[in-house]
């Protein structure tokens, strides 16, 4: 039996890449809900705050690892499976890999862990800068992430050249260029817009839900309206977004626009924009469609009679597919126009104080975090389906970008694999999601009396940290190894009781650490490696 | 041969090694700690171990993907030889990580024995087939692949039931292991660390016989992988290190110094990382068909302007690597206490 290799890497790559997109958008845009969160928190010294952002931090962290795993297997996979376009764009696309890994990853992965299990081991500040810390990696990643596609889409600062192995391949002449490559600012935007309103409906779903189950009074109302706010300026702001982006693809990837609109044939006369419709490649044309007439001509020209280039103005073989592009760029405007719709329409009730009334508007509300999924996903196959036959546009075809030394047999494999493995961490990963939501936000009462247990000295700051690196300059290395060796004899009385709770004994046991540091009766010499 | 013009070259070689090392340093340990974390006996005992490295592996798990990264911007060739040559293998570690990620983060969500045995079960055979299968494709990396003159694999060729490679595996799991058990009894107190102080020595003897052996091996059967001992002398000094370190680990456990046992067995991995270098150099992927096929420093490195840029971009962002790693672990530094943010 013949195996396409091509074909089932292309899907294979589609079904793990669309998988990884469900959890990195939501996790950028709660990034920044949770920013702002904990800065009210900070401000108003309002435990009610600190008990939503713990809320959001245990979505955040289940969604976060997901993103993590899934996302090992993109970057591995373009090595496994497109070996000969990981050899052509290498000088590239790896470097801006490489950029992502160093600046973004690192800064991400470590102050997530302060984020999530740091609550009772550093100060509120330290925790609100390793939350902007978080939320600033997660930007960063996404920026170089999107340099590397948009190049993809609009090649810039480069030149093609043979290497010593003897493949051809793309080497970068000027880096600023490369990354700052005709589509790579407006794209930006838009992606970034799209996890903006991803984070926003997520939680404008969670605080609907709870509005509609009457549960957690306040912290649904709180949720609803700052989501609301969120959301709005993000769909709104899209709108704008979207139309440079479709613009710059208009200058940039004509073939992909014309399939966006299912512009088969090119005519005379101004060329119509299409709400919806279904394209026929049989007979060319778009049938049961609603459009504006001259509307495209009018986006791309300026005016409405000069025709737009249709897919007859390009060659056979360099034309993109029209219908899936054609279906998931409008699904995707759709669904843009009522994230709009329904967000203004909150805050005009929301002014009048008659949100929380609407539960129909509140059930909307509560499904609209699938649209803002579909959203993002239907986005991004517009545009990558639209770049095909190229995988580099104008410069290498995906058929080309395949490595020669894997089988047929091995990706059909890998793939059922990965459908069976991701279809089981998909249903889990719900499963888990929806416990903690019917959980809810942890109570403002056991939150007072968890803070009263920890003496906010213990709490590990700015002034801890320079504290125990003047102590290593004194000291060396012995200086670390009181936490090694666990509560320090001479605390033994307040043994007892510090057991009943595992957290104020550690407070204990920091501070018999820096008892017998500051008597210097340290006679252990364990070093903490 | 080597000129100053590879300067660059050999600057992205040892970088592509240390940060190797640092996913072996540092990932090896929550591996090891996944493949002992059977000798738990209770759910709370089971939380202290996952919770030991709960707030640390996914960090750790970077490294490997800035190795990645780095390969595919450094040496791009390497990069798409070796992944697609090393396919199904790699397959299987993707699928061990992602269990290995989700079987930390959902273990915690429910209460149900079944729940909990089931996660507890990915999370050992997923960081034991991870080890495995990472020691395995170094061993075939010694052997080297039939790599044709289209540079690619020559898949028939390829034999998979060489022992070499299996020898290697073993060896990761061992080093693992023992790297992995020092690190719990840092973090552990009582009874359970009691248990974990014996299975220090267990691990540790088990690691020896498998590196005695591996050695043996190496040095009967790779030849090459002694050349370029045999051409820069000074190179026996690693040689030296990684023995002093191995010999310092049962002393000093046997002190009762678990710190500088994690020195030294953090000094084992990166000595054998480095062996693993001097062994290979100036090669990445030898070609068992013709060794001037090989895929080395020189023929497979991206454009020079690549290597400084990424270069710049390393130069600036390990100072940045390095202090974020220092404050998140002298942040959840001392023994594992079970509260209320833990797993």
């Amino acid at each position: 039996m013949h195996l396409d290799v091509v074909l089932l890497s292309r899907l294979q790559f589609a079904l793990t890449l669309m998988f990884h997109y469900i959890f990195p958008p939501l996790t950028i845009g709660l990034g920044l809900l949770m920013v702002i969160i904990e800065w009210l928190w900070l401000h108003t010294k309002d435990t009610f705050y600190k008990s939503m952002a713990l809320f959001w931090t245990k979505l955040f962290a289940i969604n976060f690892a997901m993103g993590v795993a899934t996302g090992l297997v993109m970057e591995f996979q373009f090595g496994t499976n497109w070996a000969t376009y990981s050899r052509f764009v290498g000088d590239i696309f790896g470097s801006a890999l490489a950029a992502e890994a160093i600046f973004a990853f690192f800064l991400e992965s470590g102050f997530l862990a302060v984020l999530v299990f740091g609550w009772d081991r550093v100060s509120p500040k330290m925790h609100f800068f390793s939350t902007c810390m978080v939320a600033t990696g997660s930007l960063f990643s996404s920026i170089w992430i999107t340099i590397a596609n948009s190049w993809q889409q609009t090649p810039a600062g480069y030149h093609i050249v043979k290497s010593a192995s003897g493949f051809w391949r793309a080497e970068v002449t000027d880096f600023w260029a490369m990354c700052f490559n005709p589509s790579m600012v407006h794209r930006m935007l838009h992606v970034w817009l799209g996890c903006f309103i991803l984070g926003a409906f997520f939680a404008l779903s969670i605080g609907a839900y709870y509005v509609i189950k009457k549960e957690h009074t306040r912290f649904a109302h709180t949720t609803v309206k700052i989501a609301l706010i969120y959301a709005a300026i993000s769909s709104v702001a899209m709108l704008v977004s979207g139309h440079f982006q479709a613009e710059a693809v208009s200058v940039n990837q004509p073939a992909k626009l014309a399939a966006f609109e299912g512009h088969y044939e090119t005519g005379t006369g101004g060329t119509c924009l299409y709400a919806f419709g279904w394209p026929d490649d049989k007979s060319k044309t778009v049938k049961y469609g609603l459009s504006a007439p001259g509307m495209l001509s009018f986006l791309v020209h300026h005016n409405f009679t000069q025709p737009v280039n249709g897919l007859d103005k390009f060659k056979a073989e360099d034309r993109p597919p029209v219908f899936i592009p054609f279906q998931s760029y409008h699904l995707m405007i759709m669904l843009g126009m009522a994230f709009i719709g329904v967000s203004l329409l909150g805050l005009v009730l929301l002014k009048l104080n008659r949100l929380f009334e609407q539960k129909w508007l509140m059930w909307i509300y509560v499904v609209s975090v699938l649209g803002a999924y579909t959203a993002n996903e239907s986005g991004w196959v517009a545009a990558e389906v639209g770049r095909q036959p190229w995988v580099v546009y104008g410069l290498l075809r995906t058929k080309d970008g395949v490595s020669h030394s894997v089988t047929g047999e091995q990706v059909l494999t890998s793939m059922i694999m990965f459908a069976i493995v991701y279809s089981f961490l998909f249903i889990v990963w719900v499963m888990v999601m929806n416990a903690r939501i019917i959980a809810g936000p942890p109570l403002m009462e056991d939150l007072a009396q968890d803070d009263a247990k920890i003496a906010p000295e213990s709490k590990k700051g700015i002034r801890q940290f320079w504290a125990m690196v003047g102590r290593l300059l004194e000291r060396g290395p012995a200086s670390l190894s009181e936490t090694w060796r666990g509560p320090a004899p001479t605390m033994s009385g307040s043994e007892t009781e510090s057991k009943s709770d595992t957290k104020s004994g550690q407070a204990e046991d920091k501070a018999a650490g820096e008892k017998s540091n500051l008597s210097g009766e340290d006679n252990n010499q364990e070093a903490k490696p | 041969m080597f000129t100053a013009e590879y300067s660059m070259n050999l600057a992205w070689f040892i970088l592509l090694g240390i940060l190797l090392t640092g996913y072996g340093v540092l990932d090896g340990f929550d591996l090891g700690v996944g493949i002992l974390h059977p000798v738990a006996k209770t759910d709370e005992e089971r939380r202290i171990i996952i919770n030991s490295i709960g707030p640390l592996w996914d960090g750790n798990e970077v490294w490997l993907v800035t190795f990645a990264g780095a390969l595919f911007a450094a040496f791009p060739d390497v990069y798409a030889l070796a992944f697609s040559s090393f396919y199904t293998n790699l397959m299987i570690i993707l699928f061990a990580l992602i269990f290995r990620a989700v079987s930390i983060e959902f273990r915690s969500k429910h209460k149900a024995v079944i729940w909990r045995q089931f996660w507890d079960g990915c999370f050992f055979l997923s960081s034991i087939s991870a080890t495995f299968l990472f020691g395995y494709i170094v061993g075939q990396l010694f052997l080297g692949l039939p790599i044709d003159a289209q540079l690619e694999l020559h898949k028939e060729k390829m034999s998979f039931i060489e022992l070499y490679p299996v020898v290697t595996g073993l060896l990761a799991i061992a080093t693992c292991a023992m790297h992995g058990s020092i690190f719990l009894y840092l973090k552990t107190e009582g009874e359970l660390q009691e248990r974990i102080h014996n299975w220090m020595w267990h691990t540790y003897g088990i690691f020896i016989m498998v590196y005695i052996m591996t050695t043996i091996f190496t040095l009967t059967q790779i030849p090459s992988a002694t050349a370029n001992l045999t051409r820069y002398p000074w190179l026996w000094s690693v040689v030296m290190v990684n023995v002093l370190a191995i010999g310092n680990i049962p002393r000093a456990v046997f002190l009762k110094r678990p710190g500088y046992a994690f020195l030294s067995s953090i000094a084992t991995i990166a000595a054998l990382a480095a062996l693993f270098g001097i062994a290979i150099f100036p090669n990445f992927i030898v070609s068992s068909i013709d060794p001037g096929l090989s895929l080395n420093i020189y023929n497979s490195a991206a454009s020079k302007g690549t290597l400084k840029t990424m270069l710049l971009i390393a130069v600036l962002g390990l100072p940045f690597v390095i202090s974020y790693t220092v404050i998140v672990y002298w942040v959840f530094h001392g023994k594992v206490k079970l509260g209320k943010f833990s797993y």
